[in-house]
C-alpha cells in the first residue's frame, strides 16, 4: 500500500498524453482525455501519475461530495447546513483521482440504497458511489472500451451535466458530480462507440517511443523504480513539485488569458475544413488552446497554441472513414497545414 | 523438427526448467509463465518441479475458468450479509492468492474480457472491487501459470491481454518423456536467490542490449524488455552473482524475447508474408543460424554495445525452433478468439450485461442479481409472524433482524441487447482474385464500417487453395478487421464447400453464445475444390450445394453476394440451396449489400 506511484516527471516521451492530462487539469471543463494505444505503452502509468501533480483544493469538511465551500454547486446536505445558518467549514483535500474498475456495478458507480441501514433499521438511506467520490476530481477507467456500454453512457452523461441523478430502489435524489473523465484502452480489444468518442474533450494516440535511446531509458527508469521505489520517487520529487506549481499557476491564470477574435476565426476555419460536427469541437479547441497558453505563461492565445493542441482536440471528432488507412491524425495535420499556410 | 539437433545447447526441457526456476525466484516481477503443452506426464513433471521449488505455504490454486466474477474478484457475501444484518464483503479468489501461484488451465479458452480484468489485477498487484455495496482493495501479488492447451491447428490462443503480462513462455509440446530429467535445483537455492535479488544490479549496457534485441525481434511492447531485465536479474541471483552478465542476458532473451518475436532480426525478414508459407522440414540450414549476418541496421546502438546486442540476439535466435520463426513471421498479429465457446460461458456472458428488466422470484446467481429492495418488500408482511414463530421456537429475547427466507428472494432480470455478428466468407481464389478481390475487399470494408457503427461483431473467413481459414474470430475491433482484410492475398482453387462449412461452424458457435449470426458469402460461385480438398468441378459444386443446404437446415441467415462480372447461374442456385438472399454484385454497391444484410438480420 505504501508503494509510491511512478513519478509523472520521470515518464519518458508520451509528450502528447502528458500535455493533454495537464491541460485537462488546468481547465476541467475541457471534458476529459481519452488515451488509446497498444499494449505496453505506459498509458495507465502516465494517467495514474497525474494525481501527484494536482494542487490541493478547498472542500467542505465531512462532505461526502467534496463540495466547494465557495462554489454554487453544493450538495443537498451542504445547502441544508447553509439554510440552517451553519457555516461551511473548509479544509484542503487532495484532488480525488478515483479508479473505476472494470466489472463495477451500477449501484457502486451511482450510489444506492444503504444496505446496512435497510437491513438493520429498515431505513431508506443513500450510500454514495464512485461518482460522489470523484466530484471535483478525476475518474479514471482503464480499458474504457471494455466497460459496459450503458455505464459509459451514464458516465458521459453525468460528466456532461455535472450532476448525478439517482432514481433507483425507491430513491430519488441528485448530487453534484463534476469530474474529469480519463479513459484508456487498446483499440485491438474493441473500440469505443463513435457516439461516445467525441464526448471526450481530448484524445491521444499513445505509441511506444520508437527511437532506441528512449526505449532504453524507459526500461532503465522502470528498473530503477522497481528496485528502489522510494528512492526513485524522492529523486523526482523536485521535478514533480516544479510541475505542480506550474499547473497551479496556470489554473489560477487560465481565465485571464485573452483569446483574440482571429484565433476564434482560425479554429472555426479549421473545424469547418475537417467537417467536425457541432460546436463541441470548436469550444474544446478554444479552451484547450487557452489552457495551453496559461501553462506556457503566455498572456494571449496564439496560432501556435492552437496548432499544437488541435490534433488532440479534434482527431476523434472526424467522421470515421474505414477506407482511410492514414488515420485521423494525418487528416488533422493536413487540414492544419492548409488552414494556416496562407 | 530440430528438437534434438544441438548437443551442447540446452534442451527444451532444460529451458523449461530454467524458466521455472527464474519464475520461482521472482514470480510477481515476472508476472507469470505461459506453458504451451497438452495435459500429460511431461507437463505434470514440470509442474511437480515447479511446486518443489516454491514454498509449501504459498497458495497454489487453479482458476476456475467459468467462475462467477464475485468469486474471483470479491463481492458481497450474501449469506453472511443476511445473517449479520449488515453488508459483509467476501474476498475473492484473487485476493486469497496473494503471495501465491495462480494456475489457469485451458488459458486459450479464457474470455478476453476476463483476461483484461485479470491483467489490471496483475498490473496493480491488487484487486480493486466496486460492486453490490462492496468497495474494497486487497493486495494480490501472485505469479500466473497459464496452461495453453490449444491444438496446433486451431486458432485459439490465450488472450493477448493475458500473454502480454506473463514474462516467460515455454513450449513443452515437443518435449518427450525421455527428455525429462530431474533437476537438482532446490527450494533453498531459490530462497537464497530471492534474498539476493534486490541487490543484484543490471548494468546499463545489459539493459540497452536487451532493449535493442527486443527492437530487432520486432517486439513493440515495452513490457517485454522490462520482463527481460527482471529475468536477467533473477538469473544472476540464482547463479549467486551480484551483477547480471551476458549469460543472464542471453537466457533472458531466450525465455522472454524469443517467444515474442514477430520477425527475424534481419533487414530482409522484416516484412511478414501475408500468407502462412508451407512448413519446410527439409530446410535445415537456417539463414539466421549464426545471428552474425546482420550489419549496421541497428538504429543507434553505440558500437561497443552492438556486440553485446548481437550476442543476445544470437542466444535468443538459437533457441527459436524453426517452425516458431515461421509462425512468428506468418502471424504478426496473432489474435485470440474474443470469447470462449463453452456453454457456461455463454450463459454468463449474456446475463452479465444488459439493463434491468423487471424483477421476479428466484434464487440469486451470476447473471441474476438479487434485488434487495424487492426482496425486503416481499419479506416485510411476514415479519411479525416469522418473529413470533422464531420466538416460540427458540424462546430467546428480542430479535431485531429482518427475517428473510429464500422464497422472499427477488432477482433482477437483465435484458441484454440482442447482438449480431456478421461473418464474411470471402472467396479469395484465383478466379475471384484476378478481377474482383479488390472490389470484394472494398465492399467488405464498407460493410465493416456499418457493423462498427452498430457495434456488431465481425468475423472473417477466407477460402482459397484447398481449404478455408478463419482469418479473424468475432471481434468488435475495426482495426483488427481491417488489418486481416488488407493482409488477405488471392490465388488458388475455390474450395467453396469448405468456406461455407467453416462459416457455418463459426456461426453455430456464435449462436451458442446468444449472438445472432449472419453469414455474408462473397463468391462467384464457381467451386472447383471439393470438401475433401481434391479438385474436380462437378463434385466441388455438389459439395458446395450440400454445404449450403446444411446452412439452411441450421436456419442461419445468409446473404450470397455474387462477385462475378455477370450474374452466375451456379451462384444463384447455391443461394437458393442455402435460402440466402442473392445479391449480384454488378448491381450491388455496398449500400445495397448493407441493406440486404439488414433485412436478413431482421427476418
Amino acid at each position: 500500500m505504501t508503494r509510491p506511484v511512478y513519478p509523472f516527471s520521470a515518464i519518458v516521451g508520451q509528450d502528447e498524453l502528458k500535455l493533454a492530462l495537464i491541460i485537462s487539469a488546468i481547465d476541467p471543463s475541457i471534458g476529459g482525455v481519452l488515451a488509446f494505444g497498444d499494449r505496453g505503452t505506459g498509458k495507465s502509468t502516465t494517467v495514474r501519475a497525474l494525481a501527484a501533480l494536482l494542487p490541493p483544493v478547498r472542500a467542505v469538511r465531512d462532505c461526502r461530495f467534496n463540495c466547494d465551500p465557495d462554489g454554487s454547486n453544493l450538495c443537498e446536505e451542504c445547502r441544508e447546513k447553509l439554510r440552517e445558518g451553519e457555516k461551511l467549514v473548509a479544509r484542503f483535500i487532495r484532488v480525488p483521482v478515483v479508479d473505476l474498475p472494470l466489472g463495477a456495478t451500477e449501484d457502486r458507480v451511482v450510489g444506492a440504497l444503504d444496505l446496512e441501514k435497510a437491513l438493520t433499521r429498515g431505513e431508506k438511506a443513500f450510500e454514495t458511489g464512485l461518482l460522489a467520490r470523484a466530484n471535483r476530481g478525476f475518474l479514471y477507467i482503464d480499458e474504457v472500451n471494455l466497460l459496459e456500454d450503458f455505464l459509459v453512457d451514464l458516465l458521459l452523461d453525468v460528466a456532461a451535466s455535472g450532476e448525478n441523478v439517482v432514481e433507483r430502489e425507491g430513491m430519488s435524489l441528485r448530487h453534484p458530480a463534476r469530474f474529469v473523465l480519463i479513459g484508456s484502452g487498446n483499440p485491438e480489444e474493441g473500440e469505443l462507440r463513435p457516439q461516445l468518442l467525441d464526448r471526450f474533450g481530448l484524445s491521444v494516440e499513445v505509441r511506444t517511443p520508437q527511437d532506441l535511446a528512449s526505449r532504453i531509458e524507459v526500461v532503465r527508469r522502470r528498473d530503477g523504480f522497481e528496485r528502489d521505489p522510494h528512492g526513485f520517487a524522492a529523486a523526482w520529487r523536485g521535478e514533480n513539485r516544479k510541475l505542480r506549481r506550474k499547473v497551479a499557476t496556470a489554473r489560477a491564470r487560465v481565465n485571464l488569458i485573452v483569446v483574440p477574435d482571429s484565433i476564434l476565426e482560425d479554429s472555426a476555419k479549421l473545424c469547418l475544413a475537417l467537417g467536425t460536427d457541432g460546436l463541441r469541437g470548436e469550444l474544446t479547441l478554444m479552451r484547450a488552446a487557452r489552457a495551453l497558453a496559461a501553462y506556457e505563461g503566455a498572456e494571449t492565445v496564439t496560432q501556435k497554441h492552437l496548432k499544437s493542441i488541435a490534433p488532440s482536440a479534434l482527431r476523434h471528432r472526424l467522421r470515421r472513414d474505414p477506407l482511410d488507412e492514414a488515420g485521423s491524425s494525418v487528416r488533422v495535420d493536413m487540414a492544419l497545414e492548409k488552414a494556416f499556410s496562407a | 523438427m530440430n528438437g534434438g539437433g544441438e548437443a551442447e545447447e540446452r534442451s527444451l526441457w532444460e529451458e523449461a526448467v530454467m524458466a521455472a526456476s527464474l519464475f520461482a525466484v521472482d514470480p510477481v516481477g515476472l508476472g507469470g509463465i505461459a506453458v504451451a503443452s497438452k495435459y500429460g506426464p511431461v507437463r505434470d513433471s514440470w509442474m511437480d518441479f515447479l511446486r518443489s521449488i516454491v514454498p509449501g505455504w504459498a497458495p497454489f490454486r487453479k482458476l476456475p475458468l467459468y467462475a462467477a466474477d464475485e468469486r474471483l474478484f470479491g463481492g458481497l457475501d450474501l449469506a453472511a450479509t443476511l445473517a449479520h444484518g449488515k453488508p459483509v464483503a467476501e474476498r475473492g479468489l484473487l485476493a486469497e492468492m496473494d503471495r501465491g501461484f495462480l494456475v489457469i488451465p485451458s488459458a486459450e479458452r479464457m474470455e478476453s474480457g476476463l483476461a483484461s480484468r485479470l491483467g489490471l489485477v496483475i498490473d496493480a498487484h491488487a484487486v480493486h472491487v466496486e460492486r453490490e455495496a462492496a468497495s474494497m482493495m486487497h493486495p494480490a501479488r501472485f505469479g500466473v501459470i497459464a496452461l495453453d492447451e490449444s491444438e496446433a491447428g486451431d486458432d485459439e490462443t490465450p488472450p493477448a491481454a493475458l500473454l502480454e503480462r506473463l514474462g516467460l513462455r515455454i513450449d513443452l509440446t515437443d518435449v518427450t518423456w525421455r527428455d525429462v530429467c530431474l533437476s537438482d535445483t532446490t527450494l533453498e537455492e531459490i530462497e537464497a536467490a530471492q534474498a539476493r535479488l534486490p541487490n543484484v544490479a543490471v548494468p546499463d549496457k545489459i539493459i540497452a542490449g536487451l532493449v535493442s534485441a527486443a527492437v530487432s525481434f520486432g517486439i513493440q511492447t515495452l513490457r517485454a524488455p522490462v520482463f527481460a531485465v527482471r529475468a536477467a536479474r533473477a538469473s544472476a541471483a540464482l547463479a549467486g552473482r551480484d551483477e547480471a552478465n551476458e549469460e543472464d542476458a542471453g537466457l533472458a532473451a531466450m525465455l522472454v524475447l524469443a517467444p515474442r518475436a514477430t520477425r527475424m532480426p534481419e533487414p530482409m525478414e522484416d516484412q511478414a508474408p501475408p500468407e502462412p508459407p508451407p512448413p519446410e522440414p527439409q530446410d535445415d540450414k537456417e539463414e539466421d543460424g549464426k545471428g552474425g549476418g546482420e550489419s549496421g541496421e541497428n538504429e543507434t546502438a553505440p558500437d561497443d554495445d552492438k556486440a553485446l546486442t548481437d550476442m543476445i540476439i544470437a542466444a535468443a535466435a538459437a533457441a527459436m525452433p524453426k517452425e516458431m520463426l515461421v509462425k512468428a513471421a506468418a502471424k504478426p498479429f496473432r489474435v485470440p478468439p474474443s470469447a470462449p465457446m463453452g456453454k457456461a460461458g455463454a450463459e454468463r456472458t449474456n446475463a452479465a450485461r444488459g439493463r434491468p428488466a423487471g424483477v421476479r422470484r428466484g434464487m440469486p446467481k451470476p447473471g441474476s442479481p438479487l434485488s434487495l429492495l424487492e426482496t425486503l418488500r416481499a419479506a416485510a408482511p411476514w415479519q411479525k409472524i416469522r418473529k413470533s414463530m422464531l420466538e416460540k421456537a427458540a424462546n430467546t429475547g428480542r430479535i431485531d433482524r429482518i427475517e428473510v427466507r429464500s422464497d422472499d428472494f427477488r432477482i433482477k432480470r437483465l435484458k441484454a441487447r440482442s447482438q449480431t455478428a456478421t461473418i464474411f466468407a470471402v472467396d479469395a481464389s484465383g478466379s475471384a482474385a484476378m478481377q474482383r478481390l479488390a472490389e470484394t475487399k472494398g465492399a467488405v470494408e464498407l460493410l465493416l464500417a456499418e457493423c462498427y457503427i452498430r457495434r456488431d461483431q465481425v468475423a472473417l473467413v477466407a477460402f482459397r487453395g484447398t481449404r478455408a481459414e478463419i482469418l479473424l474470430p468475432p471481434t468488435r475491433s475495426l482495426t483488427r478487421a481491417k488489418r486481416s482484410l488488407a493482409a488477405l492475398a488471392g490465388g488458388g482453387g475455390t474450395p467453396l464447400a469448405s468456406g461455407i462449412d467453416a462459416a457455418g461452424a463459426l456461426a453455430i458457435n456464435i449462436r451458442r453464445r446468444g449472438i445472432s449470426p449472419l453469414i455474408v458469402v462473397l463468391t462467384d460461385g464457381k467451386a472447383n475444390i471439393a470438401a475433401d480438398g481434391k479438385p474436380g468441378r462437378e463434385r466441388a459444386q455438389n459439395d458446395a450445394n450440400t454445404a449450403g443446404r446444411r446452412l439452411r437446415a441450421e436456419g442461419i441467415a445468409t446473404i450470397l453476394v455474387d462477385t462475378s462480372p455477370r450474374p452466375q447461374a451456379q451462384a444463384e442456385k447455391l443461394a437458393q440451396e442455402m435460402a440466402a438472399r442473392y445479391v449480384p454484385m454488378p448491381y450491388a454497391n455496398a449500400a445495397a449489400i448493407s441493406k440486404a444484410a439488414k433485412m436478413a438480420a431482421k427476418g
